[in-house]
C-alpha cells in the first residue's frame, strides 16, 4: 500500500511549466513599466538622457552582454543534457551559467562602484546640485539595473540549488521540470538585459 | 496539444548563440555610426530579433504548443497596448 501511494506521487510538468510562464509574463510587465518610464522621461529630458548615457562605459556594457548570453547558452545546453540522461554534463553546464553570473556581478559591481565613486547615486549631493533631468536618468538606471540584478542573483542561487539536485539523482532525465524552469528563469534575465544594454548605454 | 518533448541539439543552440553575438556585434557597431534617429530604431530592432531567438530556441518556444503562444502573444499585446495609450498620453497632452 505504502509503494502504491508513493508512485502515485502527483507530477503535472505541463502544468509547472505553465505557471512558470504566467510567472514570467508578469515579469515582463515589471521590466516594461520601467521601459516605460525610460521612454517617458527620455523624450521630457533628451540632452539629460544623452549627457548621462555617455557617462556609462558600453564596453562593459557589451562585455556583459556577450557574458549573459554564453550563460544563457549553458543553462539551454544544461536542460538538452538532462533530457539525454548525461547528469555529469548538465551540472558542469549549470556551473557554467552561474561563473557567467557571477562574472556578470563583478563586472557590474566595478561600474557601480566607479559611479558611486564619482558621487553619482540616487540622492546623492553630485546629482541633487545637477539638472533634474540627470538625476531621473541615473535614479532610473541604477533602479532598473539594481533590480536586472537582483534577477541575477535569484536565478544564479536557483541554478545552484537546482545543480545539487542533479547531483543527488532527484533531478533526472525523466524528471527535470525544475531545472527547465530554472532555465527559462535564467532566459528571462539575458532577455531583460537584451533591452537594457542598447537602450542605457549605446543610443543616447 | 503535443505533449512529447522535443530535445533541441547542442548544434542549434551553439548556433544561436553565435547568431546572437553577431547581432549584438552589429548594434554595437550601428549605434557607434552618426544615424540620428534610425540608431534608437536599428537598435531597438535587433535588440527584438535577439530575443525573438531566446524564446524561440533557448526558451523552447518554436516547439510548445498552442496554448503557450497564444499566452505570450497576449502578454506581449497588453505591454504594447501600455505603452501605446501612455505615449497617447504623454505626446498628446
Amino acid at each position: 500500500m505504502t509503494v502504491h501511494l508513493h508512485k502515485d506521487e502527483h507530477k503535472d510538468d505541463f502544468g509547472a511549466k505553465l505557471g512558470m510562464w504566467l510567472f514570467l509574463f508578469t515579469e515582463l510587465l515589471l521590466f516594461g513599466g520601467l521601459f516605460l518610464l525610460y521612454a517617458v522621461y527620455l523624450k521630457r529630458y533628451p540632452q539629460e538622457f544623452a549627457a548621462g548615457g555617455k557617462q556609462l562605459n558600453w564596453i562593459m556594457g557589451t562585455v556583459n552582454t556577450a557574458i549573459l548570453l554564453t550563460s544563457s547558452l549553458c543553462a539551454a545546453m544544461a536542460v538538452t543534457a538532462v533530457q539525454r540522461g548525461e547528469l555529469r554534463r548538465t551540472v558542469v553546464l549549470i556551473c557554467g551559467t552561474i561563473l557567467c553570473a557571477a562574472g556578470f556581478m563583478v563586472v557590474k559591481y566595478v561600474e557601480w562602484s566607479a559611479k558611486i565613486g564619482h558621487g553619482i547615486f540616487p540622492g546623492s549631493e553630485h546629482l541633487k546640485a545637477g539638472a533634474p533631468g540627470e538625476s531621473v536618468f541615473f535614479s532610473l538606471y541604477f533602479m532598473t539595473t539594481g533590480i536586472h540584478g537582483l534577477h541575477v542573483l535569484i536565478g544564479g542561487a536557483l541554478l545552484a540549488l537546482t545543480a545539487l539536485r542533479v547531483r543527488s539523482g532527484e533531478v533526472n532525465a525523466g524528471n527535470y521540470i525544475l531545472l527547465e524552469n530554472g532555465a527559462l528563469y535564467w532566459h528571462l534575465v539575458d532577455l531583460v538585459w537584451i533591452f537594457i544594454f542598447p537602450l542605457y548605454y549605446l543610443v543616447l | 496539444m503535443n505533449e512529447q518533448h522535443c530535445i533541441v541539439s547542442n548544434k542549434k543552440l551553439v548556433g544561436t548563440w553565435l547568431a546572437l553575438l553577431v547581432l549584438t556585434a552589429s548594434t554595437v557597431a550601428i549605434t557607434r555610426m552618426e544615424l540620428g534617429g534610425y540608431k534608437v530604431l536599428g537598435a531597438l530592432a535587433i535588440a527584438c530579433a535577439k530575443a525573438g531567438l531566446v524564446i524561440a530556441i533557448f526558451m523552447h518556444m518554436k516547439y510548445e504548443g498552442n496554448l503557450l503562444r497564444w499566452l505570450l502573444f497576449l502578454a506581449l499585446v497588453t505591454l504594447a497596448v501600455f505603452i501605446g495609450v501612455t505615449f497617447f498620453d504623454v505626446l498628446y497632452r
